[in-house]
């Protein structure tokens, strides 16, 4: 699969990054013990994603309490874009304290990705979008 | 293994094409308006393309304009009609038609000169749930300055074949009344006929059409070559200056071997037609039962006893279509889709969307073109993967998304 992905010709579409994750989606799927979702859509597109996080505490090396990202899964209907980057975006998120995940950014998802065409940028804001709704939704549950 | 099936995009070169156009690259290759040895051994097989091309249309030589391809013979049969009819005619206001399907070489034509010239209105026709186009609207849409109406003849993203003879009735019925009337005002009938040319009569005649767009890599021609027929005594004025060539209609050195290519692939596609038309349809109704059966929630998107036989448009809902487009590649099949995402803009298939059909079922939609060359173990191998390719992709998305 490595080397199809490497000498594939969509490659001056999409990075081999993006390929990889839209062909071996990571934390794909529902996640059974989570607390809190956060679902999103984009009404033009038509893409809708769907973040499952499981949020715990630990303690953090300062020896001080914290909330974090012990778990994360996706659900994504769209494009390839749409799908490798809500992929990647739960690599990102995953382990993170919930400060953290909040500050990811949509620079940092288009890092991790080598970049996306101009056209499909608007897809990494919704993984993004989705993932700060669910954050926000255990915020008001508590 | 490579499948392909996405011949509305475009189609190999025929052997027997290349074979043709070999000699006017290198040997022959002498400018066809040359008076010289050159020169006219390069303008006899000009001539001999022109009257294959006219055989092919049923029409007189003289009516055959070679262009660069459609979008330029959509491009000379809309604006320069409307050209002509304002600077020779002095007519006022004038009005022209054409529907909400077309591609987008004649509807952006359309959408520029509304935006841009106060003297011309312009009107859209709807189509119908199976994407073919209202008569009763286009009839009543026809005004006392109607001077154009323009509408393909199988639309590219559906194969919806559209009432060309129908719309003739009509626009004979109009001019009858105007002759009556003494109106000032002609009425012309253009289609771009570029879907049909493989599986479908192009006589002229019998569709009683002024303008009618071809184009050559769409018939087993090569790229860069499209006709464009102007029937005698149409009023058409240049959009591009010159040379002169092609009746001053289309300046610009003439394209020899691509016009005997063009030539060549036409008069393939002549002889071809009615053993092509049986083949695929076959093949393709082998597809549309195949994924019926095999893939749940599929929706062929038009009517299947009104498509081109190569064609068949088909939603699968949950899955979006650049999506069901990438895996099938990997796996070797080439389909196109009319999702946004592989468009570069956000909305889906303006066609789709013309026809009624929603949004989220449109970014589902794959377009599978045949041809003659594919074969029942291919499509029988497609629906195998597809099925596959499309439940993969229905998983990864949520349940509300999934309704």
């Amino acid at each position: 699969m490595r080397d199809v992905i490497n000498n594939y010709r969509f490659k001056d579409m999409y990075t081999k990054q993006v390929l990889e994750h839209f062909r071996n989606p990571r934390n794909l799927g529902k996640l059974k013990n989570h607390n809190t979702v956060g679902q999103e859509g984009n009404p033009s597109c038509g893409d809708v994603m769907k973040i499952y996080l499981k949020i715990d505490s630990r303690k953090n090396k300062e020896g001080k309490i914290e909330e974090y990202i012990k778990d994360i899964k996706f659900e994504t209907l769209g494009c390839a874009a749409a799908i490798a980057v809500s992929s990647l975006l739960t690599e990102a998120a995953k382990g993170k304290s919930v400060l953290e995940a909040k500050k990811i950014t949509k620079e940092d998802i288009l890092k991790d990705a080598g970049g996306l065409p101009p056209a499909k940028i608007h897809c990494s804001m919704l993984g993004i979008d989705a993932l700060r709704t669910a954050i926000k939704n255990y915020e008001d549950k508590k | 293994m490579k499948i392909y099936l996405d011949h509305s995009a475009t189609t190999p070169v025929d052997e027997k094409v290349l074979k043709a156009m070999n000699p006017y690259f290198s040997e022959k290759f002498g400018n066809a308006t040359s008076i010289h040895m050159f020169g006219q051994a390069a303008s006899v097989a000009v001539q001999n393309a022109r009257e294959n091309t006219a055989l092919f249309l049923s029409c007189d030589p003289k009516e055959v304009v070679f262009t660069s391809g459609a979008t330029e013979a959509n491009n000379i049969a809309i604006l320069g009609l409307v050209r002509a009819l304002e600077t020779k005619r002095g007519l006022g206001k004038i009005h022209i038609i054409t529907s909400t399907i077309e591609h987008p070489a004649v509807l952006e034509c359309f959408q520029f000169l509304e935006r841009n010239n106060d003297n011309v209105e312009v009107d859209y026709i709807p189509v119908d749930k199976e994407g073919v186009v209202d008569l009763d609207k286009l009839e009543k849409k026809i005004k006392e300055n109607t001077v154009l109406i323009s509408v393909m003849y199988v639309n590219n993203e559906t194969g919806a074949v559209q009432p060309l003879e129908k719309i003739s009735e009509i626009i004979e019925k109009t001019k009858e009344k105007r002759a009556q009337e003494n109106s000032k005002f002609p009425l012309y009938f253009h289609t771009d006929a570029v879907q049909a040319a493989n599986f479908f009569s192009c006589n002229v005649k019998n569709l009683k059409v002024d303008l009618l767009s071809l184009s050559g890599h769409k018939v087993y021609g090569p790229k860069g070559i499209g006709v464009l027929f102007v029937k005698e005594k149409t009023l058409l004025m240049a959009v591009q200056f010159g040379g002169h060539q092609e009746r001053g209609l289309r300046s610009g050195t003439l394209n020899v071997p691509g016009i005997v290519g063009m030539g060549e692939a036409l008069l393939l596609a002549k002889g071809q037609r009615k053993e092509n038309f049986e083949k695929v349809s076959k093949l393709r109704d082998l597809l549309i039962e195949e994924v019926k059966k095999n893939i749940p929630k599929s929706v062929l998107n038009g009517d299947q006893k009104n498509i081109s036989p190569s064609h068949a448009n088909i939603s699968f809902e949950g899955a979006e279509g650049e999506a069901v487009l990438l895996d099938l590649d990997f796996e070797g099949i080439a389909v196109s889709t009319g999702s946004a995402c592989a468009s570069g803009s956000l909305k889906p298939s303006h066609v789709l969307l013309a026809m009624g059909i929603p949004s989220k079922e449109a970014h589902s939609a794959i377009r599978f073109t045949l041809d003659k060359e594919n074969t029942k173990e291919e499509i029988e191998l497609v629906v195998k993967k597809l099925s596959a390719v499309v439940s993969r992709i229905r998983k990864m998305a949520p349940e509300i998304a999934k309704k």
